[in-house]
């Protein structure tokens, strides 16, 4: 991008980076620098060390001893710096990236998003043997993509000390959009605890990390707010499922440090502009359990590509990013004036934090952050739709479990549901579902919907029991203007328009007792085989959340054409997130021979069972 | 030993030999030697519920113990559980009321089945009435959040008995819990050397108000009131023993 290149750093010192680069190992460290593609102007397309231009690259993978955020850590490094280095590859080239391990166990790296040849994915015992300790392996694709991406290991809990980065493609031909400058913003979560702690706290105590549950005091409050009866009729209902309505992410700020670019909200990473400028910000959530909403209050955001592929302008004044998505949005700053780029997590337990200015040492005011929000009748619904146990549940209503239907949830809790719209509930768009009211059955009938429908939905249709319009939980689309996957829209059709040749369900289900998480009940330890596509058959894949968590579904090797409604135009993308009780569906071209992964992309998640492979022959 | 106690032993080594979680063949085409992209790991943790110095009004000071520890994957576990006390000043060494081995098979979401094999006696000495029964119990969460713990006991002498605990935590802040719970012994047998009539022998009720410093060390004060029934407490009252009393304690829940 040309144009992205206005300002050029003072050659002294980007010839220093580039020397430390040539040495390798540590000299991000040695120079006492941050990942450095975090430079605070934004040159990524030409800067020095941060940058691994592409198409030869090389990374080193270390355990070594850095700060974050002030304290003494102990993360898995890239080329000296953790996060990694970002990587620059432009489309049509054919790229060389050579991963030499210096940990004393196996690693890997995986290039999400990317479609490429299965044995250079870097799933260990699906794509490859992985990365021997002291081995280099060399992977070579080429690069037949452009956009925002990121990459990160795909080793045991590895993703968790920091062993990611971004991954950005230029484009070969111009695209629809045009900026003057460009900054990588890459979200993740820091614990200085060891992932496998975090792992067995999980495992074995549940609620480890929620210090935001509802209390005494909160029941009384929601009593004087709307009454006994009501009050204790809601919470009884929690109660008798055994579950919490306030559990909306496993791992908290009570462990992590949500960190930008590598810095904490103290440091307050600080990405500089010029007013009058348009910026592109490729903003990539590289957590490994963290959702984030992202705002920069005073700045209107237009989103112009979500998960590395362009999708029509959507202004926005707050995006949800679920874990593994990237979007990259424009902002056009016209004034001479800090911004604060706010990062809250989706549970409010804690934010990451950047600054926009034209300066360094400039700063922003913080926004209030918001308050934890219970979960609704929507998630409550989909835990009954799972045929769990039902008999718990008398005294609700079950013609309204999952509905839509205001009439029966009279008598609920609906201050309770924090910043549920209940508006939006009645958005849903039921055009592209021809001539079936879906309205009150989300999720529990699709299987009659489409008998009687005659067959199956248009391709690009909603699923009935979608949320498309909905942000998710602790969003208030009345305050302001909040992405939705509705809103998401390809410039063109993509090049597959076959109508589904068939329909693949999968429920996605767990045990938060004992933290279980799998597809269709099953972990992947007791599955028996691989989930086959048919080479190159179109399919459908429909994914119904039973549980009570949102999850990131990233399918390896082959995109997933969300059905959001936008017939011919539905968007691409790698990581589909299902919120509790939704059906989510979407087009896959098994144009890919090979072994993929599928799983869930909360890494936790993940690692208790939430995988699959998925064969393509 | 009893043949029950010998079946159940049997059952629980069984246990310990399968408990490993295998991995199973997903079956797509991979070298063999590369590894599995996902490996299951067995956890293991050890909890004391209560650890605590009781001072009732009118019997012994004592120190109490309620401890379990498990091994094990998500479906199967063994267990180790103890309950037991050290009374202070009556001379003697300290007693398991119950020192338990379990092995535990996930049935439910919420619930676990339980069998194996108990010991009741002296820790390290012959200072307390011993005994060994065959255990099995269901152990989960019911409705409304209440922590369970059903067992029934077959000694070797072929006495019948069972147990039921329950609690609960109601949530006063983010760190401060008030737990009440309770704990109800019936038999179905006379066993007079461990104090234990025909019926209903005892019902004990707490409460104790902890704080958690963090999840994992949490300190409490509480209170509680015991009774015995029929001919339980006419064994205790021969014994010297009160039927009925209440008291205080002072402990920490610790979690490993």
């Amino acid at each position: 991008m040309a144009s992205s290149r206005v300002i050029t750093q003072p050659l002294s010192r980007r010839q220093l980076l580039k020397g430390g680069a040539a040495l390798g190992l540590g000299s991000a460290a040695a120079l006492g620098l941050r990942p450095s593609w975090a430079d605070p102007w934004g040159q990524t397309s030409t800067y020095a060390k941060g940058i691994e231009e592409g198409p030869e690259v090389s990374l080193a993978i270390r355990r070594e001893s850095l700060p974050i955020a002030g304290q003494e850590a102990h993360p898995i490094s890239i080329n000296g710096g953790s996060p990694g280095p970002l990587i620059r590859l432009r489309e049509g080239q054919d790229a060389v990236l050579r991963v030499t391990n210096l940990l004393d166990e196996p690693t890997s790296i995986h290039w999400h998003g990317l479609i490429l040849p299965p044995g250079m994915d870097g799933v260990p015992g699906i794509s490859f043997a992985g990365i021997a300790p002291g081995e280099t392996f060399t992977y070579r694709f080429p690069v037949r993509q452009n956009g925002t991406y990121w990459y990160h290991s795909h080793s045991g809990l590895q993703e968790q000390l920091g062993h990611a980065g971004p991954l950005i493609i230029d484009a070969a031909e111009r695209e629809p959009f045009r900026y003057d400058r460009e900054h990588v913003l890459l979200l993740t979560d820091w614990t200085f605890e060891e992932p496998m702690a975090v792992f067995r706290n999980l495992k074995t105590a549940e609620g480890y990390y929620n210090f935001q549950e509802r209390t005494v005091a909160d029941f009384f409050a929601d009593v004087r707010e709307r009454g006994f009866a009501a009050t204790a009729e809601q919470r009884g209902m929690w109660a008798r499922m055994r579950m919490s309505s306030r559990d909306i992410a496993d791992v908290t700020g009570s462990t992590y440090t949500y960190l930008i670019n590598g810095h904490s909200p103290e440091e307050n990473w600080t990405a500089l502009f010029r007013a009058g400028e348009r910026i592109r910000l490729r903003i990539i959530n590289g957590s490994a359990m963290s959702y984030f909403d992202v705002r920069i209050p005073g700045l209107r955001m237009t989103v112009v590509a979500a998960d590395g592929q362009p999708v029509q302008p959507v202004p926005v004044d707050e995006f949800r990013i679920a874990v593994a998505e990237t979007y990259d949005v424009l902002v056009a700053p016209e004034n001479d004036t800090a911004y604060t780029l706010f990062a809250e997590s989706m549970d409010r337990s804690g934010y990451a934090r950047a600054t926009l200015a034209p300066r360094e040492g400039m700063t922003a005011e913080l926004p209030e952050r918001r308050r934890i929000a219970d979960r609704g009748m929507e998630a409550m619904g989909a835990h009954g739709m799972a045929g769990m146990d039902h008999s718990t549940m008398e005294g609700m209503d079950h013609s309204g479990i999952g509905g839509m239907d205001h009439s029966t949830m009279e008598g609920m809790d609906h201050s309770g549901m924090g910043g549920m719209d209940h508006s939006s509930m009645e958005g849903m768009d039921r055009s592209n579902m021809p001539g079936m009211d879906h309205s009150n059955r989300p999720g529990i009938s699709g299987e009659q919907d489409r008998i009687a429908a005659g067959g199956m939905l248009a391709a690009g249709a909603a699923q009935p029991g979608s949320r498309y319009d909905q942000a998710g939980i602790g969003i208030d689309p009345d305050e302001r203007r909040v992405l939705v996957y509705r809103d998401l829209k390809a410039f063109t059709p993509w090049p597959d328009r076959r109508e589904p040749g068939r329909e693949l369900e999968l429920h996605l289900t767990g045990n938060m007792e004992r933290y279980m998480w799998s597809f269709d009940g099953r972990k992947f330890s007791e599955v028996s085989g691989p989930i086959h596509f048919a080479k190159d058959e179109r399919l459908r894949l429909i994914l119904i959340n039973d549980t009570m968590m949102e999850h990131p579904i990233h399918l390896h090797g082959m995109w997933m054409e969300l059905e959001n409604g936008q017939g011919e135009l539905i968007p691409r993308k790698h990581t589909l997130n299902v919120k509790p009780g939704e059906r989510v569906s979407a087009l896959i071209t098994a144009d890919a021979v090979g072994s993929w992964a599928f799983h869930c992309h909360l890494l936790y998640h993940m690692d208790a069972g939430m995988f699959r492979v998925v064969e393509v022959s | 030993m009893n043949p029950r106690i010998s079946l159940t032993v049997a059952g629980a080594l069984l246990a310990m030999a399968t408990l490993p979680t295998a991995q199973a063949e997903d079956g797509y085409d991979a070298p063999a030697d590369w590894p599995a992209p996902m490996v299951e790991h067995n956890m293991a943790m050890a909890l004391f519920e209560r650890l605590e110095y009781a001072v009732p009004d009118k019997g012994e000071e004592a120190l109490i113990w309620d401890f379990q520890a498990w091994y094990g994957g998500d479906v199967n576990r063994l267990y180790l559980k103890s309950e037991g006390e050290s009374v202070q000043g009556d001379g003697e060494d300290a007693e398991f009321e119950s020192l338990e081995f379990l092995y535990s098979h996930l049935v439910a979401d919420f619930w676990e089945l339980q069998g194996g094999i108990g010991y009741q006696g002296g820790v390290f000495s012959d200072d307390h009435a011993e005994r060994t029964y065959a255990v099995i119990g269901l152990q989960g969460v019911m409705p409304y959040g209440i922590e369970t713990d059903l067992a029934l006991q077959v000694s070797d002498e072929g006495d019948v008995s069972a147990s039921l605990e329950g609690e609960y935590d109601l949530r006063l802040t983010q760190r401060l819990y008030l737990q009440p719970r309770t704990e109800i012994a019936v038999a179905a047998d006379e066993a007079e050397a461990f104090g234990v009539g025909e019926g209903l022998n005892s019902v004990r009720v707490g409460l104790r108000l902890r704080y958690e410093i963090t999840r994992r060390v949490a300190p409490y004060l509480g209170t509680y009131w015991e009774k015995r029934y029929g001919e339980t407490a006419d064994l205790a009252r021969a014994d010297g023993d009160r039927s009925e009393d209440t008291g205080v304690v002072a402990g920490i829940r610790l979690m490993f």
